[in-house]
């Protein structure tokens, strides 16, 4: 179901998902963007320079809650201003033994919403809640949306 | 070493023009795990009113990148950039991108605030098209950290 611009209200909220990063997904991610940052690969790099190992992107974790708010939208083409600050890394564990069908491991990232703000021409502000390992690891992450 | 506040105001680019394609389109949408047709089927995406395939909106981060990287790697700006860390991140889409496009990308410093030892760096990056259309305005908070 998608959210309509006349069915939603000020306090409305957006039912949680549940999104994955494992070591595919953030091998595939820094092929596609071009962000071969070594700490969101290399375990022995990510703790030379002092993390726990390797963490995902931000701008994967970024990415999820995109993917959230544009499935309530139907549209990934609404979501026309998006912006997080990054406030926790999301480590992303090596598992010893990772399915070979993918469908568990990782990290898991729990996307939450409320909409903030009915704007006029259609647009809604929607607050994003962000969380993995018990830490928000995005704050004041806020899209404007353009509803049907 | 803390970064060179002279470098406020101070404008890298326009950079070669970037052409959106859709097999890039498709492989960032399958990358991120965004499932929409509207990333990959021409024909749906005519149908809701696109010109063509469109990119997820944190797409824009494949062009603002090379852009923002020009100013990085600046060495009158004094980043060591093995310190860096992204601290926030923005977009300001007038429409999403879509296949075909040829967008063109200038990024401003837009401040420089040093914090004890720590430096916080503001770029701009917009995208325009080769015909001057705003599409999209990406900012990119990095912070470096003291050693």
């Amino acid at each position: 179901m998608t959210a309509k611009y006349d069915d939603v209200e000020v306090g409305t909220t957006i039912p949680p998902r549940t999104y994955t990063a494992r070591r595919v997904d953030l091998v595939k991610y820094a092929g596609a963007s071009g962000d071969f940052n070594p700490i969101h690969w290399n375990d022995r790099f990510a703790r030379e320079v002092g993390l726990p190992g390797v963490i995902a992107h931000g701008m994967y974790t970024m990415a999820q809650a995109g993917n959230y708010v544009s499935a309530w939208a139907g549209d990934p083409g609404a979501v026309l201003e998006f912006g997080v600050r990054f406030s926790a890394m999301v480590p992303v564990p090596d598992d010893a033994n990772p399915p070979l069908d993918g469908t568990t491991g990782g990290a898991s990232i729990e996307v939450s919403g409320v909409v903030k703000e009915k704007l006029g021409d259609r647009k809604v502000a929607v607050d994003v809640v962000v969380a993995a390992g018990g830490a928000k690891v995005l704050k004041r992450a806020r899209a404007v949306v353009r509803l049907s | 070493m803390s970064l060179n506040s002279e470098y406020v105001g101070k404008v890298f680019g326009p950079g070669a023009p970037y052409e959106v394609s859709r097999v890039k389109i498709a492989e960032f949408a399958d990358a991120i795990g965004e499932p929409s047709e509207l990333c990959r089927d021409t024909e749906a995406a005519k149908e809701a009113g696109y010109p063509d395939v469109i990119a997820p909106p944190t797409f824009a981060i494949v062009i603002s990148m090379a852009s923002t990287e020009v100013a990085q790697q600046d060495p009158g700006l004094g980043l060591d950039f093995s310190m860096v860390v992204h601290g926030e991140q923005s977009f300001t889409h007038s429409r999403p991108l879509h296949a075909g496009d040829v967008v063109v990308a200038t990024t401003t410093i837009e401040s420089i605030k040093v914090l004890g030892d720590m430096s916080m760096l503001v770029m701009a990056t917009d995208m325009l098209t080769v015909d001057g259309e705003h599409v999209c305005t990406a900012k990119s908070m990095l912070v470096e950290r003291g050693k």
